[in-house]
């Protein structure tokens, strides 16, 4: 989805939310050309986060050209030559959400794309993992293509939305793991939470799904919830939905909270 | 946790959840015309749940992918469906467990 509706930033702020990370996605139509994403950078690195800012909630954005609008290496082209010029803005954290949608070659190239800006820009990586029967398969050719330029190290990567097939393979390249929680459909606040108590809360984080899908800015919290319904100690869901977040954010120098 | 708080926690919730599985293969059960891939995919994963393994969601979420390892030449579409097309559609028979590869 693009941005946040205003009630949701109000709901998040109250619910004790300190920072919006809000990744470049796809607009729920293909855009028609460069311009529509130099609009939309403006957007995430402008307008947006003033709008947060309303609310006490500082606000940080990602750059890309979403593995959605991928099939159009042209265009990929085009959108990855101008987003240098935005990576110095004050909110910029990394190159993301890139990634892979339906596993198409022309996916992997633009994917590519990006990995060899994000190394030559020195900037951190969120990825993208294809959805449901793609998931598997996505997720391993993208840790192939990541783990084949040396440039990029793996604890400046975080691989998002894992599920319990795909946890461990990330883990174990040494890059983080992200889970994107769902009311339904995907990886909900109990399936994070057994995630956790099974491989551990070292290098992953838990992140709402902000999806043209049924999604809850809320996620997250509700998580925490669940984890003291399970007895989990407040050290331990700090660490989980704060610190380790933190942890990886502050690899870049403009992720300071107030 | 014990088993004895999962239970307090989550079998509500799981019974819901069972019951409602079951009432979706009896509306299948009831409508006409023919299933696809979708259902052997969701056949397959079935048999996960009846496995003695602490790794049930892990296998379900593999019967459902795309076991392949190569890319496709174009993407057609943005969407997934939850199944790999590659299964062949089931026969709705509980005891044919055929759902090999095109």
């Amino acid at each position: 989805m693009v941005s946040r509706v205003t009630d949701d930033y109000v709901r998040m702020a109250i619910a004790g939310c300190q920072a919006i990370c809000e990744p470049a996605f796809w607009a729920g139509f293909d855009r028609s050309s460069s311009d529509g994403f130099y609009d939309y950078f403006c957007q995430l690195t402008e307008h947006e986060p003033k709008r947060a800012a309303k609310f006490g909630l500082p606000h940080f954005s990602w750059l890309c050209i979403n593995p959605k609008e991928s099939e159009d290496v042209k265009l990929a082209e085009e959108v990855v030559a101008i987003i240098p010029k935005f990576l110095s803005r004050a909110n910029v954290l990394g190159i993301g959400e890139i990634g892979l949608n339906k596993n198409s070659r022309n996916e992997i190239r633009v994917l590519e794309m990006h990995i060899d800006l994000a190394a030559r820009e020195n900037q951190l990586i969120l990825v993208h993992t294809p959805h449901l029967e793609d998931k598997l398969k996505g997720t391993r050719l993208i840790l192939d293509a990541i783990k084949s330029d040396k440039r990029i190290r793996p604890e400046r990567v975080i691989i998002d939305h894992v599920e319990e097939h795909t946890v461990q393979l990330v883990l174990d390249t040494g890059m983080w793991a992200g889970m994107t929680l769902y009311p339904e459909s995907k990886c909900t606040p109990a399936r994070a939470i057994d995630m956790v108590e099974v491989y551990g809360n070292e290098r992953i984080w838990m992140n709402c799904a902000c999806d043209w899908g049924v999604s809850d800015p809320l996620a997250v919290p509700k998580t925490a919830l669940e984890m003291r319904r399970r007895g989990h100690s407040a050290e331990v869901i700090d660490k989980l939905v704060f610190q380790n977040p933190s942890k990886f954010l502050s690899q870049s120098p403009r992720f300071k909270l107030p | 946790m014990t088993r004895q708080q999962v239970l307090d926690l989550y079998f509500m919730d799981a019974r819901s959840k069972l019951i409602d599985l079951a009432a979706f293969l009896d509306r299948l059960d009831r409508a006409e015309g023919e299933a696809d891939f979708r259902l052997a995919g969701f056949a397959k994963a079935m048999e996960e749940l009846k496995k003695d393994s602490s790794n049930r969601a892990k296998g379900v979420l593999l019967a459902l992918s795309d076991p392949t390892t190569e890319p496709i030449p174009a993407a057609t579409t943005k969407a997934a469906c939850g199944a790999w097309p590659g299964l062949k559609p089931w026969s709705g028979n509980v005891d044919d467990k055929n759902y090999e590869i095109h």
